[in-house]
């Protein structure tokens, strides 16, 4: 597949907005679906359509294939040794509450500590405060410097005896800081911490080996990697999945009911409680197979290139700041314009077809440690070119016109 | 649409220079507003005397053009009137943002009008309606004493 015509797989950019060819640039928001994958939701439900699992009929039998298959699309995609550490969320941020939730219950007390960044989007921050309001948990934010990388040094000092787990984000969705995992991963290792990694950036954007990285858990949103919404994946090691309890109880994850007493299932079923997202499940075999059949050398090169050409550009826009600018960066790039606020240019831009995101991204923590209250964001998907870019670049021109700044 | 229809010079020249910036001395009534999904904030100031007029208004605060211009404009035009007819230029105002309807008070001489009715274009963009509005809720807050804060999403 040549990936300079990728924007053909996409029906959505046969459209126009405000009479402008689509510039979508919020694909860390969302990402858009290949025709691939609208096709195989609609197919599943004209011609498959059933529930999975307990049923001895055709249609459930070919359904519950499916969905089995996709599991292990998965399991090969993020290198999980087996599939019954694959299971399926309504979202990354249901993936990590599931952890914070069963990890906590069993393992955090009255003053344990808990080590996050400041590069968090709330989805990984949010949860663990529950465990700081019910258990009295303790909650430590590990420093970036001006540029937006974390400083590791300061993080392993933010280590204490009574530190029970890390949780990092793989890829900022606000500076792009592509963060060295495996070795955070090792140094809390060696003290026996398990870590938690937010991979809801970086699972479309950069490969995910989770054997390489070694991580306790890691946390994928379907829709980011171009798939269907209202699914999620949670990779944990099996050990884990087997010591933890579940998290949502029903049907589905018992393995006995009786009066008394309950027993649940085996894996995966023990964390997959109820009817299921099941022709998402089934499509997001469809983004996976996208996904490889461009192959992620070069996707990376791709959207490498296309940020290095955005940087250069927006760089040379003297009235445009760039927000961060980490040693490994991934294509997401959030800006200000002195003199106009991030909702501005968003609507201003809006006007010339161009997608982007403006606000806080869901990292109030972090744009307090930037000292700014919003930024524009401007992220890439596989679709972009450097057309878009330059667009982007003529429509930030138009800001400045619109706003008669000189 | 036309963004010069939302961007109007009279907006774009009160979001660069807000007017009643700033604590307004002997401010006696204020409140507090919040819009969680943008991170805008706004603090109302103002000063009520015993006949309940509104001697004195003022802001602070962080936002967009609009939400910017929208509180300078509405500072402008609440100062020096009765309790009653302030809350009767904010239902108004609400009206017009939501049905585009014409500002009909007296109370308002046209050159006021003129002014207030440059915030109408937002009615075309509903996802900028919040901006423009956020700063007339705190108003009704403060006007009305509770020290209530005011949330877009609550």
């Amino acid at each position: 597949m040549n990936i300079n015509n990728i924007k053909s797989q996409f029906p959505i950019f046969l459209k126009k907005i405000n009479g402008k060819p689509l510039v979508y640039l919020d694909s860390s928001n969302s990402a858009q679906k290949p025709i691939s994958v609208i096709n195989r939701l609609d197919s599943f439900y004209k011609n498959e359509f059933s529930n999975v699992g307990r049923s001895i009929h055709s249609l459930s039998v070919n359904a519950t294939n499916k969905f089995e298959e996709t599991r292990i699309s998965v399991q090969k995609f993020i290198n999980a040794n087996s599939k019954d550490e694959i299971i399926f969320t309504k979202n990354a941020t249901e993936s990590i509450n599931l952890v914070a939730s069963t990890f906590g219950q069993q393992n955090i007390e009255k003053g344990d500590e808990i080590l996050l960044t400041e590069l968090e989007h709330h989805s990984n921050y949010v949860p663990w405060h529950y465990l700081r309001e019910n258990k009295g948990a303790i909650i430590k934010f590990a420093p970036i410097n001006d540029e937006g990388d974390i400083i590791i040094s300061e993080f392993e000092k933010l280590i204490t005896k009574k530190t029970k787990i890390i949780a990092i984000t793989h890829l900022s969705n606000v500076t792009g800081t592509i963060v060295p995992v495996k070795e955070i991963v090792d140094i809390a290792h060696k003290k026996n911490i398990p870590v938690l990694v937010d991979g809801c950036q970086s699972a479309p954007h950069i490969k995910i080996d989770v054997k390489d990285l070694d991580c306790d858990f890691y946390a994928i949103s379907c829709h980011k990697v171009y798939g269907p919404t209202g699914l999620g994946v949670l990779y944990a090691k099996k050990k884990w999945l087997e010591e933890l309890p579940p998290f949502i109880g029903g049907g589905g994850m018992i393995n006995e009911v009786k009066k008394d007493k309950i027993t649940y299932a085996k894996l995966p079923e023990k964390y997959e409680a109820g009817t299921m997202p099941t022709a998402e499940v089934v499509a997001f075999n469809e983004s996976i197979k996208f996904m490889n059949m461009i192959g992620m050398e070069n996707l990376i090169k791709h959207e490498k290139e296309l940020t290095n050409y955005a940087l250069e550009k927006l760089r040379s826009i003297n009235f445009v700041r760039l927000v961060g600018n980490p040693k490994n960066k991934a294509g997401v790039i959030s800006f200000t314009i002195n003199g106009i606020h991030p909702h501005d240019i968003a609507t201003i831009l809006d006007e010339d077809g161009v997608a982007i995101r403006a606000g806080h991204h869901c990292c109030q923590i972090l744009h307090e440690k930037l000292n700014v209250n919003a930024t524009a964001r401007a992220s890439f998907g596989v679709y972009n070119t450097k057309e878009d870019v330059d667009i982007l670049c003529q429509a930030i021109e138009n800001c400045r016109k619109v706003f008669d700044l000189k | 649409m036309d963004l010069k229809d939302l961007y109007q010079d009279i907006i774009l020249e009160h979001g660069k220079n807000p007017r009643n910036f700033g604590k307004c001395d002997g401010h006696n009534h204020t409140a507090k507003g919040y819009n969680p999904l943008c991170g805008d904030q706004v603090e109302i100031y103002l000063k009520v005397d015993k006949e309940k007029n509104v001697n004195e208004v003022s802001f602070e605060g962080s936002g967009c053009a609009i939400s910017m211009a929208s509180t300078s404009i509405m500072t402008e035009l609440v100062k020096g009137k009765s309790l009653d007819i302030a809350k009767e230029i904010i239902n108004e105002f609400f009206n017009m943002i939501k049905s585009g309807s014409e500002m009909k008070t007296k109370d308002l001489n046209d050159d006021q009008k003129i002014k207030i009715m440059s915030l109408s274009g937002v009615k075309k963009y509903p996802m900028r309606v919040k901006c423009a509005t956020l700063s007339w809720h705190t108003l009704i807050s403060a006007l009305d004493g509770k020290n209530k804060e005011v949330n877009t999403e609550k």
